[in-house]
Order: C-alpha cells, then sequence, then structure tokens
C-alpha cells in the first residue's frame, strides 16, 4: 500500500498573486486531498467597521479588495439604503452598473491573464494586462482613479461623468473589443492551452451546488445563478443573462470569464444607451437602523452583507461573505484526484482572491 | 427587515437544517452577532435568489453544535467563529481550534464583546491584556 505524503503548496508559490496554503495529501504525484490553510492577510476590517462611523464604512469596506472594491461598496451602500428607505436617483443606478461592469472586466482581464501566466503562457499574460490597462484609464478618467474609485456613497454617487467622458468610454470599448478578438481565439483554441485546461479540475453540478459554489465557478458546472438578473442598480432596465456552460473544468470556467467579457461590453454599451440625466445622489438625515442582508454579483460570484445598525453613526455588526470564502470548499472538491501539476492551474481557474476572503 | 427568519433551537438546528437541503436550497453563510448575554447565529440558505434564514439565540459559554456534517461548505465559517467570537463548535470535520484566520499573537476573541477580550493589545494574551 502506498504511503501518504503531505507536502505544502504556498503561501509562497509562484502561481498564487496572493498567500494561502494548501497542504496536499498525495499519492505519488495525485492529490488524495488538500487542506486550506488561511490567515496570512487577515486585517480584522469587520472589527474596525465598527469602531467607524457608517459613511466612513463605505471607503473602508472598498479596500476589502482591490480588484472589486467598487462592488463592495456598492453593496454595502445598497444595505444602508435600504435600512434608511432611501432610493438612489436613476442616474446614479446607472453610473453604478457602468463602474461595476468595468470592474468585472478588469477583474476578468486579470484572472485570464494570471491563468495564462499560471501554465506558462506568458506572452498572453501579458497581452491581456495590456488591454486590461485600457479599462483602468477609463476608471481613472471617469473617476481620478484606477483601483479605489471612492465613488459610491450612500444614496448615490459621488461623481457625475459627462457626455463627452462617456464618449470616449464607448470608444475604449471598442478598442477593448477589437483586442479580445485578436487574444481570445488563442486562449479558447490553442491546443497547448487545451491540454492544461480541458477535462483538468472537475467540478459537478451537484456538488457545486451542495459546497455552495458561486460566480463563473458555479456557472461553469452548469448553475444558471447571476444576481444581476434580480435587477440592482439598473440592472433591471439592460439585458442581462447568466453565462452558463456545463463542463465544470478549467477550461468551462475560463470560458464564462470570456463570454462575460463580452456581455460587460455590451451592457456598458446599454447602459450609456439608456443613462438618463439628473441628480447623482439624494440627501438624507436618518441613521442605519434594523438589520439588513444585501447581495451583488462581483466578478467572481455572489458578495453578501449583513448588516445591523442601531439608529446611531455606528454600526454593530458588519459581515462579509465574499465569493472566494464560498469557493474553498468547492476547490477543495476539484483538487481530489487531481495530478499534483494541475494543483496551479485548477487554484488560479477559480480566480481566488484572499485579501477578500481573509478581510 | 430580515424576511423568511425562523427561530431554531440548538435542539432542533441539525434537524432544520437536514431539511433545507432537500428541498432544493443552497447553503450561503452563517452570521454571528454578538448582542451582549447572547450570540445570535443566523444560517442563510438560498433558492431561486430568495434567502431563507435561521435565527438561533445561543448563550455565552454554550458549545454550538456544527452542521458541517451535513453541509461541508459550512466547515470554513463555523472555524471563522470559532475565532473571531470565542463560540465553541462541537463536531467540525476539520476542527482549527480558534486558528484558522487568527494567527498566534493575534488578539483572541476580536469580534466577542466580552470586557477583557475586547480591547487586547497585539502581540498580548487576552487575558493579560487591560481592559481600556
Amino acid at each position: 500500500m502506498a504511503k501518504n505524503t503531505i507536502i505544502p503548496f504556498g503561501p509562497q508559490h509562484p502561481v498564487l498573486p496572493e498567500p494561502i496554503q494548501l497542504r496536499l495529501v498525495l499519492d505519488e504525484e495525485r492529490v488524495v486531498s488538500a487542506i486550506p490553510v488561511v490567515g496570512y492577510v487577515h486585517r480584522g476590517l469587520e472589527k474596525l467597521a465598527e469602531q467607524k462611523d457608517f459613511l466612513q464604512d463605505t471607503y473602508l469596506i472598498e479596500r476589502i479588495c482591490g480588484i472589486c472594491s467598487f462592488i463592495h461598496s456598492l453593496t454595502y451602500s445598497m444595505g444602508i439604503e435600504s435600512m434608511m428607505g432611501l432610493t438612489p436617483p436613476p442616474r446614479a443606478q446607472y453610473l453604478r452598473v457602468i463602474w461595476s461592469e468595468l470592474h468585472r472586466m478588469h477583474s476578468h482581464l486579470l484572472a485570464t491573464g494570471l491563468l495564462a501566466d499560471s501554465f506558462g503562457f506568458e506572452n498572453l499574460f501579458m497581452q491581456l494586462w495590456r488591454t486590461r490597462e485600457h479599462i483602468m484609464d477609463a476608471m481613472e478618467a471617469t473617476t481620478g482613479a484606477r483601483v479605489l474609485l471612492g465613488t459610491c456613497c450612500i444614496g448615490g454617487v459621488r461623481k457625475d461623468v459627462s457626455e463627452e467622458l462617456l464618449k470616449s468610454v464607448l470608444q475604449t470599448l471598442v478598442t477593448v473589443e477589437k483586442e479580445l478578438d485578436e487574444h481570445m481565439p488563442v486562449l479558447l483554441n490553442d491546443y497547448s492551452v487545451k491540454q492544461r485546461l480541458c477535462g483538468v479540475g472537475i467540478l459537478d453540478k451537484q456538488v457545486a451546488y451542495e459546497r455552495g459554489a458561486v460566480g463563473p465557478t458555479a456557472r461553469a458546472s452548469g448553475i444558471a445563478m447571476d444576481l444581476r438578473t434580480q435587477g440592482y442598480a439598473a440592472y433591471g432596465e439592460l439585458d442581462v443573462e447568466p453565462m452558463v456552460e456545463t463542463d465544470g473544468d478549467c477550461y468551462a470556467r475560463t470560458k464564462v470569464r470570456v463570454r462575460e467579457l463580452y456581455q460587460s461590453l455590451n451592457i456598458i454599451r446599454q447602459a450609456i444607451g439608456k443613462i438618463p440625466s439628473g441628480s447623482i445622489n439624494v440627501p438624507f438625515k436618518t441613521k442605519p437602523d434594523g438589520e439588513v442582508i444585501s447581495r451583488a454579483e462581483q466578478p467572481r460570484g455572489e458578495v453578501l452583507y449583513y448588516l445591523k445598525g442601531n439608529g446611531t453613526d455606528m454600526l454593530e455588526r458588519l459581515r462579509v461573505r465574499t465569493p472566494t470564502f464560498a469557493n474553498i470548499p468547492p476547490v477543495l472538491a476539484m483538487l481530489a484526484g487531481c495530478e499534483l501539476a494541475d494543483v496551479g492551474v485548477i487554484v488560479i481557474s477559480i480566480d481566488p482572491c484572499i485579501s477578500c476572503t481573509e478581510r | 427587515m430580515i424576511n423568511n427568519v425562523e427561530n431554531i433551537t440548538v435542539d432542533n438546528l441539525l434537524d432544520k437544517v437536514a431539511s433545507k437541503m432537500p428541498l432544493g436550497f443552497r447553503f450561503v453563510t452563517m452570521t454571528c452577532v454578538d448582542c451582549g448575554e447572547h450570540f445570535d447565529i443566523l444560517y442563510h440558505f438560498d433558492k431561486n435568489y430568495e434567502l431563507s434564514n435561521f435565527r438561533l439565540s445561543l448563550k455565552k459559554g454554550e458549545s454550538l453544535p456544527s452542521i458541517s456534517g451535513l453541509i461541508f461548505a459550512a466547515l470554513v465559517v463555523e472555524n471563522e467563529i470559532q475565532d473571531l467570537f470565542g463560540v465553541k463548535v462541537t463536531g467540525l470535520v476539520l476542527d482549527y481550534e480558534g486558528r484558522f484566520l487568527l494567527t498566534e499573537t493575534a488578539p483572541e476573541r476580536p469580534l466577542c464583546r466580552v470586557p477583557g477580550v475586547m480591547m487586547v493589545e497585539a502581540g498580548k494574551p487576552a487575558e493579560a491584556a487591560e481592559v481600556k
């Protein structure tokens, strides 16, 4: 009978953008099981949020993640607005959609680039990240910041975007689409890429559901779940459908992200075409009181905020369940039975965000 | 303002949770809230974008039965609650014993509002820290 060996994968590993350790139980080169070890970037942000007022928290929770920062503040703001009975103006709702989808695009380009890097395709990695720079530039042009936008606020958004700037965003999308048309056939059709992704890290639909998978990880296993279809912000006035694949492997997860990149292009174009004029936020004097749960679709999947207010400036509890946190149990199922050489690709295929996970 | 909340007890927790999964509910997460004398433990499930919740009131000092034997996905959040609130979760399929998110030098039970452990200085054991 073969003797199992336990080896550490991470926390510092060339394929990992952030620190997480997986203790891999191996039978020769095959993974029997994996045990996650986290805590390397835990910052106690939920605790800190209780010591800041609810307006400061809008900017604090943006710092949970450098990739989906805007959608964190959006989900939080939607929760507080729900508690206080506020409805942001339509223009603010459309701007929230535009910035959310720009975030989704830069996140998916980052993820697919890192995936290419994980199997040694560095040229593709650089091309995808070069395209991502156009999105970062568009965010800088419309908000003044590339990563932490700071534009979402309780009651709407802090900054308006001129018609001229919206036109420049549309022009950026033309450039991005042209470059995507060049890169994506390579990512999806190249023989060596398919060899590394197809049939690797399979997550069965039933297992994905039982283990609580979310986002592209769930959709690649055939689960048609996308909170944008529920119409928060201005999504209810735009065409949004879940991008679903059924193979459940690393290739399917990549394909879902590629399709969502094109979907985001389409959503931003719809939003810019329909955005109404008017104010961008509503004034308020009340304080959050009661309990609320707010959810939104981040690039990596569903994020959930539980908020409890007591009628003062300070929240009693702010709890965040991020998508990568939900995708840890599913990735353990993907790793069981895989080859050691595929572990890096499988982990990156869920687009893990450890800073989000640990907060 | 949270809809679909059913109050449950420690005694019927496992039966209630077990009844959810055959009905097609997805386990979303759990939330722990320090309410002073007790903790509110919320279990969130989703079906067709509708959240369904259980609320369990747990007296401080009582242990919480783990649902990770029924729902493996609960493993991570139960370990997190054990770390951050000091709630002893029994029957975990993988027990990190309070060191899931927190390092050995981190403040203990940082989200638990108990005098003496709430404002500990980093690097000192909770029991040795002064209450500020």
